[in-house]
């Protein structure tokens, strides 16, 4: 065999290994796509645009916030501002993740910039944490089944979105926070996890009764790595490790 | 071009620049501080704790069940066990509490 065949069965079958870990994450999803499409359309918008909005945004509870105020009629810059806020905490994964992907060329790390959501950090942080390369196919085969499918799905809630019964008998309002539960416990065994979880677990629920949604995101998340950066190292784990 | 078009393209653009800034200030940075990395290891915890908090304060006893019973799974089973083990709680438990 040559050394060029090995090549392409190794990235083939890093690819699949992505997409295999996406499909908790695209089951996740799904009711979402088809519930914003659904209020999209309710709010005024066409299937077109609540299919670009996906397309081009790719954040599901920003776009939700973005077209509950859309709804409101309120001004378009106050739409794209709360749309920036709900989207801020991607500024600490993109920070995190440019340490695992900076081996990558360019016009790929500008791709993989794109698609990092909530999951798709998560789960490539762990890869990482687990000693394991994370390359652009592996990525991208995480990445993109999620967004090829919240594009279709957020397209199908638009055309068809009045036909989703009881959204609340099914859970679908909270299936996300349970997700997101699960992702957390997956960081359990790193250093300082409990008291990063209590402090920003506090933090954004004080944030979300007095300076409200969605800043409470971002309070609470700061407020958790500041503790990981005052503490000293020797609880970090981080000089251990060098 | 309807305001409608204009509002995504800058909801995209705004969007973006969070996915790709961070990488950007931190790239400035030829060496990173140890209390910048124990900061950074520590963001996915920090970041995804604020996503469940608030949303779990505000809930009630079938969402509270559900959580339980998916953080006991998650100990021993992998993410997709825990999550169907939380929906089925969840949804179970709606019928009877609302």
């Amino acid at each position: 065999m040559s050394a060029e065949t090995l090549t392409e069965k190794s990235v083939a079958s890093d690819l699949w290994d992505g997409v295999r870990l996406s499909m908790p994450v695209v089951v996740a999803a799904a009711p979402f796509g088809l519930l914003f499409g659904a209020i999209a359309v309710d709010n005024g918008f066409s299937v077109f645009e609540a299919s670009l909005m996906s397309a081009l945004i790719f954040g599901g509870a920003s776009q939700m916030v973005g077209i509950e105020l859309f709804g409101q009629h309120v001004a378009p810059w106050l739409i794209v501002l709360s749309i920036f806020a709900v989207n801020f905490r991607h500024v600490l994964y993109s920070a995190g993740i440019g340490r695992r992907i900076a081996h990558w060329p360019v016009i790929q790390q500008a791709l993989g910039y794109f698609v990092l959501t909530d999951p798709q950090f998560a789960v490539a942080e762990r890869k990482a944490e687990a000693g394991e390369t994370v390359g652009f196919a592996w990525y991208m085969g995480l990445g993109l089944p999620v967004y090829v499918l919240w594009v279709i799905e957020s397209a199908l809630g638009a055309v068809f979105g009045k036909l989703i019964p009881d959204t609340h008998a099914l859970g679908i309002d909270f299936l996300l926070p349970i997700y997101f539960l699960g992702l957390v416990m997956g960081f359990r065994k790193r250093p300082l996890w409990l008291p990063v979880v209590i402090a920003s677990a506090a933090a954004s629920i004080i944030a979300y009764k007095t300076v409200g949604s969605p800043w409470h995101v971002s309070i609470g998340a700061v407020a958790g790595v500041l503790l990981a950066v005052i503490l000293p190292p020797h609880h970090s784990g981080v000089e251990a490790n060098r | 071009m309807s305001t409608t078009f204009w509002i995504i393209i800058a909801g995209a653009i705004a969007t973006y620049l969070t996915r790709v800034g961070g990488h950007l200030v931190i790239s400035r940075f030829d060496h990173i501080h140890p209390r910048v990395e124990a900061g950074l290891n520590a963001v996915p915890a920090a970041v995804l704790t604020t996503l469940v908090a608030p949303a779990a304060l505000g809930a009630g006893p079938a969402e509270w069940a559900a959580l339980v019973v998916a953080a006991v799974v998650s100990l021993r089973g992998g993410l997709m066990a825990m999550f169907l083990a939380g929906a089925v709680v969840l949804i179970l438990a709606r019928q009877f509490v609302g």
